[in-house]
């Protein structure tokens, strides 16, 4: 046991610390599931009754099944093109050197420290400018520039150990140059490509200012939520719609997550040796 | 190991950018031959390999590959097959599978692929594991997978890019003995890259030594290390003491030379020998000089004080100052008779044999641009 490990016991607030923070940081979304089963249109305690009535009123209401279907396009959409170009700029970043390569993957990653919100303004700027009709178009191509610095790192982990030295085992072996891409690059890299593509998925689906700025009439479903609030008699079936949100996030960034470990193991594996230039 | 050459190397340079990886290397390897390519990072001796594989396109310069000019083919249209250093396993087949890999665009009948993965697996003593997945194999195992896949193919050349570099010396032992044997039981050319002159001296037919991107000197284990042509050769191949020496006459063969404290000594004269000054390199292998007990006595003998001595278990590696001398003299002595017991600082006598000694050429200058 190191020096630090054992000086860490001693702290006898560490525990309170942490409690104190994950109550912060859960018990809101915890709050969310509570109120949406109980039978009464506010949030407060006590709570009245369990019921199941706000999901039912979901399941025919078509403004938010419009929205949650618009959700789906765009969030399929952003996740086929920021994986896509997120393996490009992975697979650049991790096998070839070349000159400016720190600051293209450094410019590649900072959207995630812009204020989104500027993004979003500049992006309705020069959408509007080059006279592109507000659209979940301009919605899917605004995420997809804020998903692929994700879609990149994703990636990069799981390219990151790839070893070279398995495709030349493969051309060595008599296989061309697809078919090594189609037996081993792709089955090697698999899973860290669902991950990107589960991971910029849940992204899209949760995310507000650009679709708030880029999407004219056609809302995505966090609109949708924005626009309900409104209304207070509405609160209970928002947090419906919302529970079952945050379920879907978490069982596809946990799948998501699951899926990147395995491509870093496989990976990693394969070029366990070390290596002698 | 037949007279036919299977590989010819003709004046094959390789440059990247302006750096010189390989430079105007020619060498001819028979059929049935282990071959090693000696020498340390960066000599070359890699990018040889992988320009033998198609891994890499010389500048300029020919390979032939039985008699077929090769440098243009691709690595999957030469009948080379290559083991990696990394043994690049693929991760997500399991052992069999990874035998196979190469067979299934042979198209073969689902018979004739299992019996082929199954021989090449009992050849490599895993029979049986062909369902074990990569990541369940240890290191000497994934290597013996590499081993298989390759010679599953029936290449005529098999090329080793230091397989055994990432084994504890224990597997590494038994691994070298395994591959000699392997290579005996094929039949077919090995050419081994290895820094490690141990693994070179005990496995090849012949070695190649490389420095900056040049061959040093081509030749059998024992004539390599028994006689090194240059002063870097004999560094590299193990212990030497380094002497310089004055020439005292010159005969057809031979050269006789004045070596200090060890009088005068007649040496073979090695190809292309000049000493412009009269001056010359000479070297003994410490385990040539003897060490000499009580009364014993020898026909050439030497006195000196023990400096150093550093214990190794089996041998004892002694440093002897002699007075006359530039540096001491280093020695190896088994441990039967108590070399590791004796006291720095002690008086000792030490043996030698004349004819041990080798005549050193300078090492050509090294320039990689």
């Amino acid at each position: 046991m190191s020096f630090l490990t054992q000086r860490l016991r001693f702290l006898p607030w560490l525990p309170a610390y942490m409690a104190v923070y994950f109550l912060f940081l859960y018990l809101p979304i915890l709050l969310l599931p509570v109120f949406s089963f109980n039978d009464a249109a506010t949030t407060t305690f006590p709570l009245t009754g369990f019921t199941t009535k706000w999901y039912a009123s979901l399941a025919g209401n078509t403004a938010m099944l419009e929205a949650a279907r618009n959700s789906l396009v765009v969030g399929v959409c952003v996740a086929l093109l920021s994986t896509v170009l997120g393996i490009c700029a992975a697979r650049a970043i991790t096998r070839y050197r070349f000159r400016g390569q720190k600051a293209a993957a450094g410019l590649i990653m900072s959207p995630l420290f812009l204020p989104e919100i500027i993004v979003a303004v500049s992006l309705l700027m020069i959408v509007l400018a080059i006279g592109l009709e507000l659209s979940l178009i301009t919605v899917i191509l605004g995420q997809t520039v804020f998903c692929v610095p994700y879609a990149m790192s994703v990636l990069v982990s799981g390219f990151e150990g790839f070893d070279r030295s398995l495709e030349e085992a493969s051309y060595d072996l008599g296989e061309t140059a697809f078919g090594t891409f189609r037996r081993v690059t792709l089955p090697v890299v698999a899973p860290a490509i669902v991950s990107s593509l589960l991971v910029t998925f849940t992204i899209s689906l949760d995310e507000f200012i650009l679709a708030f700025f880029l999407a004219g009439t056609s809302p995505t479903l966090p609109l949708y939520i924005w626009g309900q609030l409104r209304f207070p008699a509405k609160l209970p079936a928002v947090l419906a719609l919302g529970t079952i949100m945050i379920v879907l996030s978490i069982v596809m960034l946990t799948l998501a997550e699951t899926l990147r470990r395995r491509a870093e193991r496989r990976t990693r594996m394969a070029s366990a040796p070390p290596q002698e230039a | 190991m037949t007279d036919r050459t299977m590989i010819r190397i003709d004046a094959v340079s390789k440059f990247y950018g302006i750096y010189k990886a390989l430079d105007a290397v020619s060498l001819t390897i028979g059929e049935g031959e282990f071959f090693s390519l000696l020498g340390p990072s960066g000599c070359g001796k890699t990018t040889l390999l992988r320009s033998i594989a198609g891994f890499e396109t010389p500048t300029s310069g020919e390979i032939h590959i039985d008699g077929v000019p090769s440098v243009m083919l691709p690595p999957n249209r030469r009948p080379t097959n290559m083991v990696f250093q990394s043994y690049a396993i693929f991760p997500h087949l399991d052992v069999a599978e990874n035998v196979a890999y190469g067979l299934k665009r042979l198209r073969l009948s689902r018979e004739d692929e299992a019996r082929r993965v199954g021989d090449a697996l009992e050849q490599v003593r895993l029979a049986g594991l062909g369902k074990r997945q990569a990541h369940e194999l240890s290191g000497g195992q994934r290597q013996r997978v590499a081993l298989a896949r390759a010679l599953v193919m029936r290449p005529k050349v098999l090329l080793l890019d230091e397989p055994l570099s990432a084994l504890d010396k224990k597997l590494r032992e038994e691994m070298q003995v395994e591959l000699r044997q392997l290579q005996k039981a094929v039949g077919i050319t090995f050419i081994l890259v290895t820094h490690d002159q141990y693994e070179a001296l005990a496995l090849s037919d012949r070695i190649a030594v490389m420095f900056g991107g040049k061959i040093a000197q081509v030749a059998t284990p024992k004539e390599i290390y028994q006689h090194p042509r240059t002063r870097k050769v004999a560094d590299f191949l193990g212990g030497m003491n380094f002497l310089s020496g004055r020439i005292l006459g010159e005969q057809a063969g031979t050269v006789s030379v004045d070596a200090a404290r060890f009088g005068a000594v007649n040496l073979g004269k090695p190809p292309g020998f000049t000493a412009a000054d009269g001056r010359v390199t000479l070297g003994i292998r410490p385990e040539r000089l003897r060490l000499l007990w009580d009364d014993e006595r020898a026909p050439h003998e030497l006195s000196g004080r023990l400096e150093n001595r550093a214990y190794f278990g089996e041998v004892t590696h002694l440093s002897v100052g002699v007075e006359g001398l530039e540096a001491p003299l280093s020695m190896v002595e088994t441990n039967s008779y108590g070399a590791d017991d004796l006291p720095i600082g002690a008086e000792i006598r030490l043996a030698y044999d004349p004819d041990a000694f080798v005549l050193l050429a300078e090492d050509p200058p090294v320039s990689r641009v």
